[in-house]
């Protein structure tokens, strides 16, 4: 049942021996030692697993490793940047935009996925994008904040 | 006394959980049993009641500390505060971080006693081997209780650390000051740091009962939105929760679960699994678990198992709220404590121009946190650690202790910082299974509940009844209060309204869930029939909603936070248009004020309810992070508008039917409404918890408005559970 599967993850390009049936969260989290892309619900509904396929945000869980063969992922562990933070992870500290910290990694991934969209997200095209992620502890105003910061600050800075 | 005298204890009655432990009561293998445990055998007492005597020693002795089993919270600086060869700042507590921020606001208090740069401070939280004897981290207790116990150990580790650095810089002790994280003389001439002055050593002195803390006024860290501590490890992905964890040799694990509640295991056909290479099964009584390696193998090794589950027909929702009326016997009854009387309902009713009488009901709802319960067990001979996600790490050691007959001292529970809790995590059965698991099986396991699991076989928000007869004059006075509350708890049944005539009374029931601590416990249910009902009053007086209450409100903090609310939100400032209303609610719970502000729409034709904004005040004596406080008020909001508008777990002959987020519906980001939140901070009042009173006033409020807009009165929670359709009824 184990496969070699090629993709390539966090810039790095790896072989996987793994049951190219196993989602992508487990080999991530299990095969890969990427612990911080979360499970939380299996079933694609809360959005803790997201990482980016291709740039485009996916919920791990749901997706099978079959299906990333030769694709390029990014996980939360993959943002910083030669010890620097992307600025959506530092927006999330300034606005505290997060209380136990469980749905962070997705949520700052399906953050990252919009702003690489669109840069000037409004707030209703926020609350539609981040909708299928659940932050249980409901730091939800504080989290749109800090999009809306981290949209500021890369328009400035760029 | 050798021991520090504390405040009356605010523990809360319905921790129904602690009265229902889980069933486990593992018969092991004998012979393996013998040769591993030989000596002191006790006899198997059921869990349940163990941790009901826990929980009774807890009530009369108090939470934090000296609590159940007679702990004493030990008196030694060195117990709490511990300073290495380097300077580092260890701080010891059992209270544990499910989100709170709590590792930062005790940081706040210790910084703030040493003159200790934030940085240079570590806090070692709920690890049974090294923290001091704690309870569990629920009723809002840390701020009030744990913040001061840790500023009294730090002054006294301050006040010693000075007489030490005096004599080691041969100077007058009082002309020693504490100077960017050096002891210094008069002048600055002479500069010791914390590490120079205590070697390592064990600071081994008494705690003084007299040490004074710094008081308010001089408060230089607390007081301050200092970021959360460790936030940057939570924005890397780089904290390890409880699921993230991995040891040497682990395999991981599934309990294959009966396939509804109280069903035994008639028969197992392990074959395929026990054929997958690597998979081992453990069977023990009902207790049907696979491990291996990887987690795959196991999902597909749990697949292949087909057990049969006998079971005898169950109750289901649609009888659950006559359920709830059936009055209980026994040690059930004594849970209820008796009425609460003051004056004469009878008297009070007759002096009433209009009496009212209504019934509210809630359901039960799920924490759903977002991390499912977790554990990894690990057996070294008899030693047992488990590293788990609970509120309560000592009482899971109790649990653990009790399910495998071992003493105490054997066991070491860990908790990682959690992925939440909200009153969710008190119990340790996952604690318990993956122990079972690993003793089998010879190797450390992981266990980690599914979100099905979590749904399904933790423990609910009560559901309850709430049935409220009154009497008021048409000059707005209330003079008649009974209030019965049916199974949902005790907490904040008594309001803060002036009523010469009153009747308060909890009647415990059997739930036919299993049902436990929630975020502010029954203060919502009670608060939602109180405040309902209070709006009630007011419109049959034709009295102003606000005016009502204050009318009836002598309490000066309730008034505050009622005004406050009022004039942010401007209230009867403006009329509103057709389909548009305002309510408002307010309450008390656990050294907090709230009054919450709500303002909805109801679309006329298809009865949907939008809310527009809320606004609340909320008032918890002084405040120790303006920032995290305001995120606990605004955190607790919106989980509110969850409880209020449409969660509810579905269930139907032991069976939960919406065991799934995508079947449970929990706040998301479309479901927030603007929000505003106004803190008021009385430096003059002690620090009260926040996390949970916040949440009472939402229900009551958005009800309220749905009234004003509508003249439609929705009393159960959730009020619009299809998300839309407003009920005429």
């Amino acid at each position: 049942m184990q496969r070699t599967t090629s993709l390539t993850v966090n810039n790095k390009k790896l072989r996987v021996e793994a049951d190219p049936d196993a989602t992508l969260l487990s080999v991530l989290r299990n095969d890969l030692e990427l612990t911080g892309s979360k499970y939380g619900c299996g079933e694609g509904e809360c959005g803790a697993c997201t990482v980016l396929i291709d740039g485009q945000p996916a919920k791990s869980c749901v997706t099978r490793l079959r299906q990333v063969s030769g694709k390029r992922i990014t996980t939360i562990e993959g943002l910083e940047q030669n010890g620097r933070l992307h600025p959506l992870q530092e927006a999330f500290l300034e606005f505290d935009a997060l209380q136990c910290g469980f749905c962070t990694s997705g949520m700052i991934m399906a953050g990252v996925a919009l702003l690489n969209k669109n840069s000037q997200p409004g707030t209703e095209e926020i609350v539609r994008s981040m909708n299928g992620n659940i932050c249980r502890c409901c730091t939800y105003p504080r989290i749109v904040a800090a999009i809306e910061r981290a949209s500021r600050a890369t328009r400035e800075g760029s | 006394m050798d021991d520090q005298t504390r405040e009356p204890d605010l523990i809360e009655i319905e921790r129904y959980e602690l009265f229902s432990g889980p069933a486990y009561n593992f018969a092991f293998d004998r012979r393996q049993f013998m040769k591993v445990f030989s000596g002191g055998i006790a006899l198997i007492i059921p869990l349940s009641r163990v941790i009901a005597r826990g929980a009774e020693l807890e009530q009369q002795q108090g939470e934090s500390g000296r609590g159940a089993f007679n702990r004493r919270l030990p008196n030694e600086i060195g117990a709490w505060i511990h300073i290495d060869q380097e300077g580092g700042i260890t701080v010891y507590t059992g209270k544990v971080e499910f989100g709170q921020d709590i590792r930062t606001s005790l940081t706040q208090a210790v910084a703030d006693e040493l003159h200790a740069p934030v940085a240079q401070i570590r806090i070692v939280m709920g690890d049974t081997d090294l923290t001091p004897y704690d309870a569990g981290t629920f009723g809002s207790r840390t701020t009030p209780a744990m913040a001061p116990q840790l500023r009294k150990a730090a002054a006294a580790a301050r006040e010693l650390l000075i007489d030490l650095a005096a004599k080691q810089l041969n100077v007058e002790r009082d002309t020693v000051q504490i100077l960017n994280a050096c002891f210094v003389n008069h002048d600055a001439t002479k500069s010791l740091s914390f590490a120079e002055v205590t070697k390592g050593e064990r600071l081994v002195k008494v705690i003084p009962e007299d040490v004074a803390t710094t008081p308010v006024s001089e408060w230089r860290i607390a007081g301050t939105s200092l970021r959360k501590v460790d936030g940057r490890n939570f924005v890397t992905g780089k904290h390890l929760y409880n699921s993230d964890l991995k040891r040497p040799g682990m395999l991981h694990a599934r309990v294959v679960r009966p396939s509804s509640f109280n069903a035994t295991l008639v028969s197992a056909d392990t074959k395929a699994a026990e054929a997958m290479a690597g998979v081992k099964l453990v069977r023990d009584g009902d207790f049907l678990a696979v491990a291996a390696p990887s987690q795959a193998v196991v999902f597909r090794a749990a697949g292949t198992i087909k057990a049969e589950w006998k079971s005898t027909p169950q109750s289901s929702n649609s009888e659950l709220f006559d359920l709830l009326k059936k009055p209980v016997t026994g040690e059930g009854q004594r849970r209820g404590g008796g009425p609460r009387v003051q004056g004469s309902i009878k008297d009070g009713l007759a002096a009433a121009d209009k009496q009212i009488e209504q019934s509210y009901t809630v359901a039960y709802i799920a924490h759903a946190p977002l991390e499912p319960r977790a554990a990894v067990a690990e057996w070294q001979d008899t030693k047992l650690t488990v590293w788990t996600g609970t509120q309560r790490p000592f009482g899971v050691r109790s649990e653990l202790a009790e399910a495998f007959r071992l003493p105490e001292e054997s066991i070491r529970v860990i908790v990682p910082d959690t992925g939440s809790g909200y009153g969710g995590k008190h119990s340790g059965e996952c604690a318990i299974e993956a122990a079972r698991i690993a003793r089998a099986t010879g190797q450390p396991v992981r266990l980690v509940w599914s979100r099905e699991e979590e749904f399904t076989w933790a423990y609910f928000r009560p559901a309850g009844v709430i049935e409220i007869k009154s009497g008021v004059r048409n000059d707005g006075k209330i003079t008649a209060w009974e209030f019965h509350n049916y199974n949902s708890g005790g907490s904040a049944i008594q309001g803060r309204y002036d009523i010469a005539n009153q009747h308060l009374q909890f009647h415990p029931a059997e739930s036919p869930l299993r049902q436990g601590s929630y975020r502010a416990l029954a203060a919502t249910a009670n608060h939602f029939a109180r405040e309902s009902h209070m709006d009630e009053l007011a419109h049959a007086v034709k009295i102003d909603p606000l005016q009502f209450r204050l009318l009836n409100s002598s309490d000066e903090r309730l008034r505050a936070v009622l005004q406050t609310a009022a004039k942010a939100f401007g209230w009867g400032g403006r009329n509103m248009p057709s389909g548009r209303g305002a309510g408002i609610a307010c309450g008390f719970e656990k050294g907090g004020f709230v009054a919450t502000c709500a303002e909805v729409a109801v679309e006329r034709k298809t009865g949907k309810v939008d809310i527009i904004r809320l606004v609340e005040a909320f008032e918890c004596g002084a405040v120790v992070n303006p920032d995290h406080l305001k995120n606990q008020v605004e955190g607790s909001i919106v989980m509110g508008l969850g409880g209020a508008l449409f969660e509810r777990i579905e269930f139907e002959n032991g069976k939960i039917l919406n065991s799934r987020f995508s079947r449970y519906r929990v706040p998301r980001f479309s479901d927030v409404p603007p929000i505003e939140v106004v803190i008021l901070d009385r430096k003059d009042l002690p620090s009260a918890g926040a996390g949970e009173t916040p949440i009472v006033g939402v229900a009551p409020a958005i009800g309220n408005a749905i009234f004003a807009a509508t003249g439609v009165r929705l009393r159960s929670l959730p009020m619009v559970p299809e998300g839309v359709a407003l009920s005429s009824s």
